[in-house]
């Protein structure tokens, strides 16, 4: 495919918008693993959220 | 169910469990439609050439800066007048979406004036004001850094990001109001799209396909977000139950 004269700002348009989407997955993914092992390390030394009390009849 | 009982923060969770796999399937399906149109269905402009192709990614992604700090600016609101449980963890989440939608609008604006301007950069009221949002999201992320409560914090960038809305128009309407190398509006007119279908179609479809990806990172970000705060107050209620007295019945609300 020919891009024309101006196939490099086409290109590196292209590029770095891939790599900035690329870059804000990874931010995304690698805070969702850090949150996970925080939770379960927490869930390890028994620490857990408070259930919500059940309503007497 | 009604869409307030969203509010709160494990149902939001199960919904984003259920939503996300079919937004982010939606979202590969419309970027695959788009760059095939964008690149082998769209013709090449009588002016500008190929270059034309850096609008399919430019233009989309200044309308989603736009659009992110308008969520921003509903999220605000909801914190400020409703205490919604989960507008400052939307508002949160959106900034660095917004940030990065943002340096991607600027950059590609930039390789695209290059060519076709002769410059990269110009000082004209568009491209500034496109430039103080991209500062005004670092300025609203640096402030949610700076304090460890997410409560106090999220109301102080509640109260910027409002004060922040104002450009918003001025972004809008800067090729109407100024002189500028930018070209005016030729989607969103009074009087319909100026551009020809063949360009309009694959614009449309981009502009769509950038749309779900802002929802599905944002859903992931909120997610990370509404998780973060469960760390913190599970860590506070460790904290407190280590230390016998008073300190302990203060419990921390997630």
């Amino acid at each position: 495919m020919d891009l024309g004269p101006h196939a490099s700002f086409i290109l590196a348009s292209y590029g770095l918008c891939v790599l900035t989407v690329l870059v804000l997955f990874a931010w995304v993914f690698l805070d969702k693993a850090a949150q996970d092992k925080a939770l379960s390390e927490l869930a390890a030394q028994g620490v857990k959220r408070a259930q919500p009390k059940k309503e007497r009849s | 169910m009604a869409f307030w009982d969203y509010a709160n923060p494990t149902r939001f969770l199960r919904l984003v469990q259920v939503v996300l796999p079919w937004l982010a399937g939606l979202c590969v399906g419309l970027f695959a439609v788009g760059l095939y149109m964008s690149f082998f269905v769209a013709p090449e402009d009588y002016q500008q050439g190929d270059t034309v192709r850096i609008m399919y990614i430019h233009v989309p992604a200044a309308w989603l800066c736009m659009m992110c700090y308008s969520v921003m600016t509903i999220s605000s609101l909801g914190t400020l007048v409703w205490k919604h449980p989960l507008a400052d963890v939307s508002a949160k989440a959106a900034a660095p979406i917004g940030a990065a939608f943002t340096f991607m609008a600027l950059v590609t604006g930039s390789l695209w004036g290059k060519p076709m301007w002769g410059t990269y950069w110009e000082w004209d009221a568009r491209l500034t004001s496109v430039l103080v949002l991209f500062i005004m999201y670092l300025g609203l992320m640096t402030l949610w850094r700076t304090m460890d409560d997410p409560i106090k914090a999220g109301k102080a960038a509640a109260v910027l990001t409002l004060v922040g809305a104002l450009n918003l128009p001025i972004i809008k309407f800067s090729v109407d109001w100024w002189n500028t190398l930018h070209q005016p509006a030729s989607v969103f007119r009074f009087d319909g799209p100026t551009i020809h279908p063949d360009i309009l179609w694959p614009l449309l479809v981009m502009a769509f396909a950038f749309t779900t990806l802002f929802f599905v990172l944002h859903l992931m970000a909120m997610r990370n977000e509404v998780l973060r705060r469960r760390v913190r107050s599970l860590r506070l209620r460790a904290a407190s139950a280590a230390q016998p007295g008073p300190a302990a019945a203060a419990q921390p609300a997630e």
